[in-house]
This record gives structure tokens, sequence and C-alpha cells, in this order.
């Protein structure tokens, strides 16, 4: 197989309580892959994994053609892979300017030129150099989260994982960040791994998918064949009529 | 159809430290037995219209109208006592998130009858079973479990039903929705939603469901309201929603990913200046 990031039978197991339960997914080099599901079906526990904030108990993580064991991760895995998480306002540091935000992972990773970068990185992002001395408090929940992505574009990994990046923003909002996403995706040949719970937005971005229920991954469709209704799980088909909306029961 | 509430120019504003911010500026609306949507983005003061008729609004704000009027009291000039009496009892309001908006260190059951006992002299068997009926009502399968368990051992969903029960229990006629369902799963929203949805049909209550999600809030209201910084922009009835005129209720019915339309970008809004004179 020619996945850049690849999870065979993937655990994790908390006290009594599989959170994941022998996951597997393949994604290839330049793929955009989402993982759906509700709440507390693993989805954001599989990417966790992968970015070794959970610990798997069994199964093996391949990216970019190296096993990952344990929770540590090399230097040179971050600078491969970095994380947009769902909550702007909880994944910024309230009393670093945006600036000092955007330098830590230069810093880290003894990157020099850290003005010409934070410049390009906020122009990218749709943010223009005023926001740079600002504090997150005087940024929108979409600016925020436009700050997170420039954060995690910063060090130029070739994948991405996001973790609900729009749930938190409103419609209107989120459309923009969509867009962005999807722009540095084609302009950067950025791999990406969503979690999403809205079906609308996974098939939006993601060429493919996983739905996730209770920790094991039930199915694993296209976002054609979703559309095109041709759907094997009753629980993916719940997921889709839920998606459409709220419909009042005609008695 | 007589008015259940009445406003007339509605205001709200924060006195800041860098002036006065009008978070709603001149709403007008009348409300029946019937469901009204209100809609908007962050900050268009869609809560805060919600929140001024509950007589929630924070002490250092100010809030004028021209007449803010439930069944022909006056809100605005009606003594605390009254209006802490019409609050919970007439006029009841779900909020968003049940892990902040319910006790955490008070059992559900105890909760419910908490509202019950503000309103009513019953007596603590009554007030027992009617905490149960109500958690019945909005479908809780194991009441009598459900009653002594603590907000922190329930799911979202199941948090939400019981805030729902807890704000119906004393049966009002005016009950304000801020965004019920925005913290839970798709698969739940809807669950929560169609039992909303009947025992507001079922009782005849007046509902104003406040939501940033116009799709939402048009499958499930009559008549919709759409809010752009502190003004109504257009009142539009649910089912004639495709024919938006405004281009701001447009730009947020066109910005939803929606499955099966593939459209790259997303058209995304763009703000004039002139929708928030």
């Amino acid at each position: 197989m020619t996945g850049v990031v690849s999870v065979e039978n993937l655990s994790v197991v908390y006290d009594d309580f599989r959170a994941l339960d022998t996951a597997s997914v393949e994604i290839g080099a330049g793929e955009s892959f989402g993982l759906v599901g509700e709440s507390g079906s693993g989805k954001s526990t599989l990417l966790r994994a992968i970015a070794g904030l959970a610990p798997a108990s069994e199964g093996a993580i391949h990216v970019l053609g190296r096993e990952l064991r344990g929770s540590r991760r090399e230097k040179a895995f971050y600078r491969a892979v970095q994380m947009v998480f769902q909550d702007p306002y909880g994944s910024l540091h309230p009393r670093q300017t945006i600036d000092r935000q955007l330098m830590e992972p230069l810093a880290i990773h003894g990157i020099g030129d850290g003005e010409r970068r934070i410049l390009k990185a906020l122009d990218e992002v749709g943010l223009g150099s005023g926001f740079r001395f600002r504090y997150p408090h005087q940024l929108s929940g979409g600016q925020r989260q436009r700050v997170a992505i420039a954060r995690a574009l910063i060090l130029e990994p070739s994948i991405l994982l996001l973790d609900e990046p729009t749930s938190a923003l409103d419609a209107s909002v989120q459309a923009e960040v969509l867009n962005l996403l999807e722009q540095v995706r084609r302009d950067r040949k950025l791999t990406f791994l969503m979690v999403s719970h809205d079906l609308g937005v996974v098939t939006h971005m993601c060429d493919r998918l996983a739905v996730m229920q209770a920790g094991r991954v039930v199915e694993r469709l296209s976002s054609a064949d979703l559309v095109a209704g041709r759907i094997g799980e009753d629980y993916t088909r719940n997921l889709m009529v839920a998606s459409k909306g709220f419909r009042r029961k005609t008695a | 159809m007589s008015a259940l509430l009445t406003v007339e120019d509605l205001r709200v504003s924060f006195p800041t430290r860098t002036g006065v911010v009008e978070a709603v500026r001149g709403v007008s609306f009348t409300l029946g037995r019937e469901r009204l949507g209100i809609v908007g983005e962050s900050g268009s003061g869609k809560s805060q219209t919600g929140r001024a008729i509950m007589g929630l609004t924070p002490p250092h704000a100010q809030v004028t109208a021209k007449r803010l009027a439930f069944d022909g009291i006056d809100l605005l000039s009606a003594p605390p006592k009254l209006r802490r009496d019409l609050r919970g009892k007439r006029i009841a309001m779900i909020l968003q998130d049940p892990k902040y908006s319910l006790n955490p260190v008070m059992s559900i059951g105890k909760q419910i009858v908490e509202t019950l006992w503000r309103h009513e002299k019953v007596g603590r068997a009554e007030a027992r079973k009617r905490a149960l009926d109500m958690l019945a009502a909005v479908q809780i399968r194991d009441p009598a479990r459900v009653f002594d368990l603590y907000p922190h051992e329930v799911s979202g969903g199941m948090g939400q039903r019981a805030m729902i029960a807890m704000m119906l229990v004393a049966g009002p006629e005016l009950l304000i929705a801020d965004e019920p369902t925005s913290a839970l799963d798709v698969t739940v929203q809807l669950e929560v939603l169609s039992i909303l949805d009947r025992l507001v049909a079922e009782r005849g209550m007046g509902l104003i469901f406040v939501s940033h999600d116009l799709r939402l809030v048009s499958s499930f209201c009559d008549r919709v309201l759409v809010m752009y910084a502190g003004r109504i922009v257009e009142e539009i009835a649910a089912s004639d929603l495709a024919n938006a005129r405004h281009p701001y209720t447009q730009g947020l019915l066109n910005c939803m990913p929606v499955i099966g339309a593939d459209r790259h970008p997303l058209p995304v809004l763009d703000r004039k200046p002139e929708w928030a004179l």
C-alpha cells in the first residue's frame, strides 16, 4: 500500500472503556479523508492517537513510511504532521500575541527567517500583517481559527489533522474557513485527515470517508457513493437522514 | 389571533469603555401561539432579543422599548416580583448547552421539582409525580432512574431533554429556545427537536427559536426573522424561504455545504456596510 498514513487495528483503552476498537484506515498521498460519527464514536481519538495525544494499546500506526510507537513523536514527525483543533478559543494562548504564537513552532524547530515566514503565513490565511501583534481576544472566532491554521502551516507540513475545524463557527464563517482549507490543500498538495459530525462538510471536503460508531469503523465509502445513496450500513443511512434537517412527521 | 407577545422598537445597549455598544437596535414583532424563528450570526443581537424578553439582560445594560408586553403586561415597567413570577411560570427559556445550564451539584429530579415549587404549591409526592411525568414526556425511558442522576452522569441529549422537562413542568405559555440543539450531535438534535415540536404543538405554546442555522430554523418554524447587526433585515414565511429577497438571507442559505451539491469554493457572504444601517 502506498498510504502516507496507515492505521491498522488500532485500539485505545482508558481503564475499562474502549474508546477505539481495532480501527483501520489508509490514506493516500494528497488525499482528503473524512471521519464521521456521533460524539463518543472514537473519531477524534483516532486522530489524537496518530498525533501521539492518545495512548494506543494495540495496533500499528505508520506515517510517511515510519512506524510510530507509544505516545512519543520525533520532531521530524511534527514538521510533517500538524493538527488544527475544534475550538479556536481554547487552542490559542490567551496572553500571547499572534506573532509570538506563530514564532513558537519556528523556535522549537530551529527555523530562521521568522519575520518573512510569519508575514507569509498570515497572508496565506487571509489575515493582514495588522493582526500580527494582536491578542486572541481581539479576534473573532473565524479569525482565531485562521491563526490556528496559520500556526499549523508555518512549518510547511505535508499532512494536516483537522479535528472539527469549523464546528465552533457560524455557518457563514464556516464557508470561509472551508474555502481557505481547500485552497491551501490545493496550493501545497497537502493530505487531510478531517473529523466532523457534519456529513455536508465532510462530503464537501473529502474524497473518501470512514463512518465510525462506538470506536469501530463501520463503513468506508467514497463521498460520491454517499451522495448517490450507495450506502451499506443502516447507521450511515441514519446519519444521512439526520443531516437533511428536521422533518415534521405528518400524521 | 390575539398577540401573546408584542415587541416594539426594542433596544439593548451595553455601555463599555470605548463607547456604547448597541446589540439590539429597534426590533419589532408580534407573536401569537406560533413558532417564530430568529436567525443571525454571532453578534447579530438574536440572543439578546430573547434575553430582554425573558428579563435576563445584565444589570449594566440598558433595555428600552416603545412597547414590550406579554399578554397585556408591560414587562419593562413590571415590578421585579411580577417578573420573577412570570419567568419560569409563563415564559420559559431553554439554553444552549446543558453542561453549563444545569446545576452540577443537584440531581436532575430535584432541579425540576425546584422549578415547580417556585411557582406552585404542591406536595412532595405530587411534585415528584409531575417531574417523572414530565421526564417521560420528553421520552426519557427510565424516568425514575434519571430523576436521581446528576447532570454529569447523563449525555448531552439527555441533559437537554431534562432541561426541556424543567422548563415545561410549570406549563409556560411562551418558550424561548436559544440554540437548543447546537451543542448536540446531529442524530440527537432531531430527537430533541421532535420532542420540542410535539410538546409545543400539544400545549399550544408560543415559541421563539433562536439559532444561527437558517435551514434548521426554517424547517421547524412558521415564520423567520433574519437579524443582522441588531436589526431585523427580513421577515419571511419559512415556506417561502427560497424567495428570500435580502442578500444577507440568501447568503446565509447558500453558504452551507449541501450533500450532493458540488460547489467549490463555497459562496461566502459579502457583507455590505449598508445592511447595518
